[in-house]
């Protein structure tokens, strides 16, 4: 049976469907607009958050795989995440049950499921731009520009770390930039934009989230950027929600509300940035 | 009389064959003062767990809703303990942190299914656990609607989830704060306060037996 390759099976998440609700609403109106027929997988569970590293403990990995065997149930062979942490964790189980004995075992007690079988791909917002939709033909499909508007590009750490399952160079990743360029804006490269945000941290020990995020924000702004991007909804929300007192106020968007923007969808917190004209000159820091 | 052998706490009986499990129980000289109630299915006091010959699954069931086969091992599990923290709901919001706050183990789910299988309502208790997790309180209210608090569910959990705790603060919170008011009944409310049918109830108990008899032949029928 041929896919239809503009169908798109897709997994949203627990943030995307609480905290970060405007980000997913903004990122799938543009998908529709680059032509995608986005399709949500049926009753989709949590992605497990946090890779479970134990090798002995194959219940930790059944969440995971119990999505992508529903992805499998619509006859798809890949599916979008919009989230750093499930792209990171749904990833990294589908390699982990590559090995039969382990498929074998975690089949064998989702009895009441179909065996998984593998060959399902997950896919990011990031490396579906890149690698499907194409920085040039994203750039001709923009109806609105950024211009110029200077952008810091925050990648956080689950999409570059561990080496072999990261999306991009893991030392100088680029195609965050790359399609904030497509975009029409000026990429801010900062050196905390690897940083770790603190992650789960934000749940029992706020103040070192705080503490991170106040250094990746100061970082930003002092080189001169007007606001930060992440791919992250747990990476936005404490950038954002935990950012400490005197750190610099420059707004934390989710890069599909960007992309929103961009191709024409209402998005008034990214309009309020973009200055009617297009930049001219060289880029001047605004200070912290 | 077609009998069958079923082994109740570990100990074979002969029973009659299409007895409910409780029945069964009572016929094998049980009586039961607890992990007894409606016997129709509906208070959920009769979970019961037990295997078939040959079979590697525990199941588990409602006594008073379940048939006896051949061969089965039956324990009843008349109470199971669930920590039930206390809430205001006035002071509560319908969102998923309300839960967390209350129920944290829910974050321990590692989507096993497990639930699901125990569940003798047939509810997709795991999907509960997930709409938990993400803040949809409606969701969970849907899923849950027919649970009735057996603790079957709570009793195989890996996660020491309390199911069917959560399952009624989420039902009260989409009670409470989700669902749209019953504007009607507010104004009925209002208009039996203010009697507007307090003529016709004093008609109608100062009646005498004919009197009420011949009004009732001659009542109004919607057709």
């Amino acid at each position: 049976m041929p896919t239809n390759p503009s169908r798109l099976a897709y997994f949203p998440g627990c943030a995307m469907k609480d905290q970060a609700r405007p980000d997913e609403l903004g990122t799938l109106q543009a998908l529709a607009l680059l032509g995608y027929e986005v399709e949500e997988i049926p009753r989709w569970n949590c992605c497990g958050t946090v890779y479970s590293l134990a090798q002995d403990d194959l219940m930790r990995h059944v969440g995971p795989v119990r999505n992508l065997v529903r992805v499998q149930g619509m006859g798809e062979k890949r599916v979008l995440t919009l989230c750093a942490m499930c792209y990171g964790t749904l990833t990294r189980s589908a390699r982990f049950v590559q090995e039969p004995e382990r498929l074998e075992r975690i089949n064998a007690f989702m009895d009441t499921e179909d065996d998984f079988r593998g060959g399902i791909e997950v896919v990011h917002l990031l490396t579906l731009l890149r690698d499907e939709v194409g920085y040039e033909k994203l750039a001709s499909q923009v109806k609105r520009s950024l211009n110029g508007l200077k952008v810091a590009t925050y990648y956080g750490c689950v999409l570059l770390r561990p080496r072999e399952f990261a999306v991009d160079d893991p030392e100088r990743p680029e195609v965050m930039e790359r399609v904030v360029e497509a975009m029409g804006g000026t990429p801010t490269v900062f050196p905390e934009r690897m940083e770790c945000c603190g992650a789960y941290l934000t749940v029992g020990r706020s103040d070192v989230v705080a503490d991170r995020a106040g250094r990746i924000l100061r970082s930003a702004r002092g080189n001169g950027a007007d606001l930060v991007v992440t791919t992250c909804p747990l990476c936005q929300f404490n950038l954002d929600e935990r950012r400490p007192a005197g750190a610099p106020s420059l707004p934390v968007l989710y890069l599909g509300q960007i992309l929103a923007w961009a191709m024409g969808v209402d998005e008034p917190a990214v309009a309020a940035l973009v200055s009617k004209e297009p930049a001219t000159g060289s880029p001047v820091s605004t200070g912290v | 009389m077609n009998e069958i052998t079923v082994f109740i706490m570990g100990k074979g009986y002969r029973v009659p064959a299409g007895l409910t499990i409780m029945k069964a129980m009572e016929y094998a000289g049980y009586l039961l003062n607890r992990g007894c109630g409606c016997r129709g299915g509906y208070c959920g006091a009769c979970a019961t767990v037990y295997r078939l010959p040959g079979d590697y699954k525990l199941y588990a069931d409602l006594a008073c809703q379940t048939p006896v086969q051949d061969g089965m091992y039956i324990a009843q599990l008349p109470f199971t303990p669930a920590e039930r923290p206390a809430y205001a709901l006035e002071n509560l919001t319908p969102d998923g942190k309300t839960l967390l706050a209350l129920f944290p183990e829910l974050a321990r789910c590692v989507a096993c299914n497990t639930c699901t299988k125990a569940c003798p309502q047939k509810l997709e208790v795991m999907d509960a656990v997930q709409s938990s997790l993400r803040g949809d309180i409606r969701q969970v209210a849907e899923f849950t609607f027919d649970c009735v608090s057996c603790g079957l569910c709570t009793m195989r959990c890996p996660a020491e989830i309390s199911h069917h705790h959560v399952w009624q603060l989420a039902r009260r919170l989409n009670g409470a704060y989700l669902t749209p008011r019953a504007e009607h009944v507010k104004t009925r409310v209002e208009e039996i306060a203010a009697g507007k049918f307090k003529g016709e109830l004093d008609k109608l108990v100062t009646m005498t037996k004919d009197e009420l008899v011949a009004a009732y032949k001659a009542r109004q029928i919607e057709a």
